[in-house]
């Protein structure tokens, strides 16, 4: 086991290395001259001189790419044109907003699947089993940004119960999910976030669920007199591992793809930033945000990769 | 007597044989597909709704481009226009039936496109192996570290949006998983022992991938890529709605549900229409690709 945990780290470097070579590259799709990305309009001759200098844009782009990666390891991914603030402070204040509602999502979205996926599971073929797949194709085909706005239509517009956007007077600061005149704002994101996890997790544990009733452990358990509740908890602590699993990836998918969710809430997390970033053709931002959400996600399938093979003594990977 | 009985036994059972048992794999398909009523339903609104983006000009009763001041932001059933009219006072139906031109050349491109340049990789990837194999599975894992929304936005955001950069972005997204699904299926097949037997009796490598690896490949690769439509329907319209892709006044959901938003407050229902759109389309096609998984009986 440790030894695979070891493997899989090392094999987390290269494509984490790769992560920045892409992240890197982006300045150069971008139209225009890379130097006039990062600065103002405004800048002056010399303004230019020092950026060329110090990004040593004079230099062959391997070596470019060098000492960008020195800079960004060390917590520089350069300065917001818009507010002149560091992009890594930027986008490490709106990672925390965009966590607590990609978590609160899962979570919405893990009880609610685990409860329908492991009764259509148990009752595969059968009409609630047909009923819950349905449910599950509609939460993966629905396109979120509409379900977002349908909501604020419902519970905003004609009900006026739950507030439309943002995050309340007191903004990000000391935002917390116990105090209820915070916690409402997070309500409508966290139900229309949780709509593609739901889909997937569900689809998940019916399939594995099903499965494990069709091993002959089961049958095992039946011919012993074990009533059928308990032979449930036995399928389920058997499937548990692989769908904790795919919770952990969809967590991570949520955190990376909120860009379309925050908009419409202007939630102000690392998607909303993004996309204001792309409005204003804020690069640095830009660039910044991916590079850190990328990582973000590689670290997450890292994560519940080893976890996975601590709880689960069946993946003998190593 | 015995004789005769005996031979008419035979007989029956040679007649009832063939019909259980000999039938094609395309004819067990067709079989399966024709009493899945879901899958048929679900098909047929596929078609109509295709239809009805090609023969837009023929179904729309007005100009989807046509504004009017007088008439912005009228209900459903307003007068002559049968779903309202938007900020503009353009009618919502016409603009939804030419909306559809966008939103499915949008969704169909990339993945007609991923499957082409991804499959071709993945297929030689899987049939070379070896440090060829290592080299382009390597880089599409790379890829696997960007969630696909995050890819398309990096790559249509960067570039400055647009319709082109928009379809240059989600093609790029499908490419690494159908270079997969097509890399493990080969790979897959490539050890079995007729492709060896083929080889041993001096088939050369062109005839060996076009008759006995691409038959074994083709099929999970184009199930994989119909299930990926539904998601490109998604991601497509999602770009628009951020002002990526499609740009205004050329009719498309996304971007027509991007510019009702603001209007929310005066006219919700109207404002729901065109995601309610491109919801039916991506059900649709989810539901059809499940089916025809199941039909084919493909394990992706």
């Amino acid at each position: 086991m440790w030894l695979y945990a070891a493997r899989r780290i090392l094999y987390a470097v290269p494509i984490a290395i790769g992560v920045t070579v892409i992240c890197f590259c982006l300045v150069f799709l971008a139209p225009g001259d890379p130097i006039q990305m990062l600065l103002p309009p405004d800048a002056s001759q010399q303004d230019v001189e020092y950026l060329k200098k110090l990004y040593g844009f004079d230099q062959p782009i391997p070596i470019q790419y060098f000492k960008w990666l020195v800079r960004a390891a060390s917590g520089d991914l350069g300065v917001s044109l818009q507010t002149n603030r560091p992009v890594f402070d930027e986008v490490t204040r709106a990672l925390s907003n965009t966590v607590i509602i990609s978590f609160g999502a899962v979570m919405l979205a893990f009880s609610l699947a685990f409860v329908l996926g492991t009764i259509a599971g148990y009752y595969a073929g059968r009409p609630i089993d047909r009923i819950v797949t349905g449910i599950s194709v509609v939460g993966v085909s629905v396109p979120n940004y509409w379900l977002g706005i349908v909501l604020i239509i419902v519970f905003a517009v004609e009900l006026g119960i739950l507030p439309a956007t943002g995050m309340g007077s007191k903004g990000s600061d000391d935002f917390s999910l116990r105090n209820w005149a915070q916690f409402k704002y997070a309500i409508l994101p966290i139900i229309t976030m949780s709509m593609v996890p739901l889909g997937i997790i569900m689809r998940s544990t019916r399939s594995a669920v099903a499965e494990v009733l069709a091993y002959d452990f089961v049958q095992t358990l039946r011919a012993k007199g074990l009533r059928e509740l308990a032979v449930l908890r036995h399928a389920v602590s058997n499937a548990l591992p692989q769908i904790l699993a795919v919770m952990g990836l969809q967590f991570g998918y949520l955190v990376g793809g909120s860009i379309l969710i925050e908009t419409i809430f202007t939630w102000p997390g690392t998607g909303f930033l993004l996309s204001k970033a792309i409005l204003t053709r804020d690069i640095p931002v830009l660039q910044g945000a991916i590079l850190v959400l990328a990582l973000c996600f590689v670290a997450t399938n890292l994560v519940v990769d080893l976890i996975q093979t601590a709880v689960d003594p069946r993946i003998k990977r190593a | 007597m015995t004789d005769v009985t005996v031979g008419s036994d035979y007989r029956a059972a040679a007649e009832e044989a063939p019909a259980q048992t000999v039938r094609g794999y395309w004819r067990t398909v067709g079989h399966r597909l024709r009493y899945d009523y879901v899958t048929l339903f679900f098909a047929l609104v596929i078609v109509l709704i295709v239809l009805a983006a090609i023969c837009a000009p023929l179904l729309a009763p007005f100009d989807p481009l046509k504004t009017s001041m007088a008439y912005r932001l009228k209900p459903i059933g307003f007068r002559q226009f049968a779903l309202g009219t938007d900020e503009l006072g353009r009618d919502m139906l016409s603009r939804l039936i030419y909306g559809g031109r966008m939103s499915l050349l949008m969704g169909l491109t990339p993945v007609a496109l991923a499957t082409i340049f991804g499959g071709t990789l993945g297929v030689v990837a899987g049939f070379l192996g070896g440090s060829v194999n290592m080299l382009i599975m390597r880089t599409v894992d790379i890829f696997f570290a960007f969630p696909s929304v995050l890819l398309a936005v990096a790559i249509s955001g960067t570039m400055g949006g647009g319709m082109a950069t928009g379809l240059i972005a989600l093609t790029l997204v499908f490419i690494p998983p159908l270079c997969r699904i097509a890399e493990t299926a080969t790979t897959q097949v490539r050890n079995l022992d007729f492709v060896e037997a083929a080889r041993a009796s001096g088939a050369p490598t062109r005839s060996i991938i076009i008759h006995h690896i691409l038959g074994n490949v083709l099929a999970p690769v184009f199930i994989y890529a119909s299930s990926l439509i539904s998601v490109a329907i998604l991601l497509a319209a999602g770009l628009s709605f951020l002002g990526l892709g499609v740009e205004p006044p050329t009719p498309d959901w996304g971007l027509m549900l991007s510019t009702l938003r603001q209007a929310i407050y005066v006219q919700p229902y109207v404002c729901a229409l065109p995601g309610l759109a491109i919801f039916i389309t991506s059900l649709s096609f989810n539901l059809v690709s499940d089916g025809l998984r199941q039909a084919m009986d493909v394990r992706i």
